[in-house]
């Protein structure tokens, strides 16, 4: 159990917080703690990225004549990095989406919680 | 010239058309149309081309800023991207023609910001089939998943519910498909797909790309309201504008469909998908067949025109996950040729829907009797075609998909799909018939106003609208005569060659 946990704890970190953002979703009632645990989801994943990307020791990300090829353990993959940035934006403008969702539900409904929000509907 | 830059040039009008319908608009609101219908002809016009010559001397791979794959991202023009391309563009082009009128009287003042954002869901959709890198595939996902939203919310009253939940279970796909395509990346090094295709044999039995491909599934299935993962979608199509349903449900679902197949048939490996994942195409296969029954009983329990659609769109989708579980060439021929016809069909079906609002202010069944007949006579006869094909009557488009995963099904002997298919054939016809019913045979209430002959108007929908409308239908009838024809040129070359 202790091996399976050794060197892992970022990842565990990340699954109970990606776990914590999908049940905020899924359960919560009022919808802008679903847009939370949206976020929290979102920043997991992005997160994921980071840590996959992560190497001990390594700071190059490009062939420095300094260092040559001899070292590949100074190498770092950058690739993951700039692609969550293009992941970051996209977060942030789902958020914005669902941030003008709530605004038009609330001024016809004048609730976010999601029982009340059925019964207005009706 | 065109044909090899055909891959980018496809998103790009779409992209380019987002960008200049509200400058035109803001000079004049109608030019706004205009630059709609002739930014989807463009695309439509491309995607041929590219067709074209894609079946004539193969793939056209694009690679943009010219950094070569697997560094660069590529963009693949190959008979399956070319086919879904070119039903993208008609399928718009004819929504684009259609939506004129429909949406100045559905969504007055927003006709701007409407065809804007249709352009920019078919950008990201067109770039979705196009491209052949996982990363960049989520990255047009999210382009088309946001226009998506904001289409959906202009609506009625209800719309901005619908949307957001469509928001949040969207979200929920698209974060479990990039996910999935973290751990892929994580143990392959590459997002290019045919370079992952050729790396898979040596990490399939990692677990990490064991669960990678399992959450990129998961993603795409609720992306394509696979059942048990529907819920959005029948809100999102009832209280979108009649156009914009008529834009998204043909197309967005297929789309997704169309990632399956470009993820379980192009880049896993081969050998794995026959043996480990035999599981997880099951899976898929059972959901399908589930949702295929689901959809149908839900369909009959509807009383708003729309909302039926809706529910049988959720059946219709689980008809190409059975043929994607089938994992033959039946089942793939079956299952592509389902989604052309199942496009036509839903599209004819969501834009009669928009005749009816448009000349009888509403579109709902029990409300309905037989003056529709004599007021609209041909929208009426449209649905009538277009229902027999849902049904699957030869010679109409409809049967022949069904056959052909029929065929697959007894060829595999999967009893269980072959039930769900004529099952779901039954429940078709008692949903369809009960519309059809009241449309030609059920007298108006005597008790009312008297409706003689002479008092009901003739008042067909505008030409704008019947001419798309009537297109549709007929195109059904020649879908099913040339069947043959699409299945041997068309979807025949696009079958990967282990299949």
């Amino acid at each position: 159990m202790l091996e399976f946990i050794q060197g892992y704890y970022a990842y565990i970190f990340l699954a109970t917080a990606f776990t914590i953002g999908l049940y905020g979703m899924m359960v919560k009632q009022n919808l802008m703690k679903k847009v939370l645990g949206m976020s929290i989801v979102a920043a997991t994943t992005i997160m994921f990225w980071i840590v996959g990307a992560y190497k001990e020791g390594a700071g190059v990300t490009v062939l420095d004549p300094r260092y040559g090829v001899e070292n590949p353990e100074m190498y770092l993959n950058p690739l993951p990095h700039t692609l969550m940035l293009t992941a970051i934006v996209v977060a942030v403008v789902t958020l914005g989406v669902a941030l003008a969702l709530l605004i038009g539900i609330y001024r016809e409904y004048k609730t976010l919680d999601e029982p009340t929000l059925l019964e207005r509907m009706k | 010239m065109i044909s090899s830059q055909s891959p980018i040039l496809i998103p790009m009008t779409f992209l380019f058309a987002a960008m200049l319908i509200p400058l035109v608009g803001a000079v004049n609101r109608a030019a706004a149309h205009l630059a709609a219908v002739l930014g989807s002809a463009l695309a439509l016009y491309f995607s041929v081309i590219g067709m074209q010559t894609t079946l004539a001397q193969g793939r056209i791979s694009y690679h943009i800023a010219g950094w070569m794959p697997p560094i660069g991202i590529e963009f693949v023009l190959d008979p399956l991207s070319a086919f879904v391309c070119t039903l993208l563009c008609g399928v718009t082009f004819i929504v684009m023609v259609f939506g004129k009128r429909s949406v100045e009287y559905e969504i007055p003042q927003k006709e701007i910001a409407f065809y804007s954002l249709s352009m920019l869901l078919l950008g990201g959709l067109a770039g979705m089939v196009m491209t052949g890198d996982l990363f960049n595939l989520y990255v047009y996902l999210e382009i088309a998943a946001l226009a998506g939203y904001a289409l959906v919310a202009i609506g009625d009253k209800r719309a901005v519910v619908s949307a957001f939940r469509y928001l949040v279970m969207g979200t929920v796909g698209a974060t479990f498909y990039l996910l999935g395509v973290a751990l892929i990346f994580i143990s392959t090094g590459t997002l290019n797909m045919a370079d992952i295709a050729q790396l898979m044999p040596l990490v399939h039995d990692s677990p990490a790309v064991i669960v990678g491909l399992v959450l990129i599934v998961l993603g795409t299935a609720l992306k394509m309201a696979l059942f048990p993962m529907h819920a959005w979608l029948p809100d999102a199509y009832t209280h979108a504008s009649t156009t914009a349903t008529a834009l998204i449900a043909p197309i967005g679902t297929k789309v997704s469909a169309y990632v399956l197949f470009r993820v379980l048939f192009f880049v896993v490996d081969p050998d794995h998908l026959r043996t480990e994942m035999l599981n997880l195409l099951q899976i898929i296969g059972y959901l399908g067949a589930a949702g295929i029954i689901w959809g149908s009983i839900m369909a009959i329990c509807q009383s708003e025109l729309k909302r039926m659609l809706a529910y049988s769109s959720v059946a219709q989708v689980g008809y190409i996950a059975v043929g994607i579980a089938l994992a033959s060439p039946l089942g793939f021929i079956g299952a592509i040729l389902h989604a052309l016809n199942h496009a036509v069909m839903k599209c004819c079906l969501f834009l009669v829907s928009g005749n009816m609002r448009l000349r009888l202010g509403h579109s709902s069944i029990p409300l309905m009797t037989n003056g529709l007949r004599k007021s609209m006579p041909w929208t009426s006869a449209a649905f009538t075609l277009a229902a027999i094909s849902m049904i699957g009557l030869p010679p109409t488009a409809g049967f022949f998909g069904k056959w052909y995963l029929a065929l697959g099904a007894i060829e595999q002997s999967h009893w269980i799909f072959l039930t769900a298919l004529l099952i779901s054939t039954i429940l078709n016809v008692a949903y369809f018939f009960r519309v059809m019913e009241r449309m030609y045979l059920k007298p108006q209430d005597p008790g009312g106003v008297d409706y003689s002959e002479q008092t009901i108007a003739r008042s067909e929908a505008p030409a704008s609208m019947l001419i798309p409308t009537l297109f549709l239908a007929i195109s059904l009838l020649v879908l099913g005569f040339a069947n043959a024809w699409i299945v041997t040129n068309l979807i025949v070359p696009m079958i990967p060659g282990w299949l």
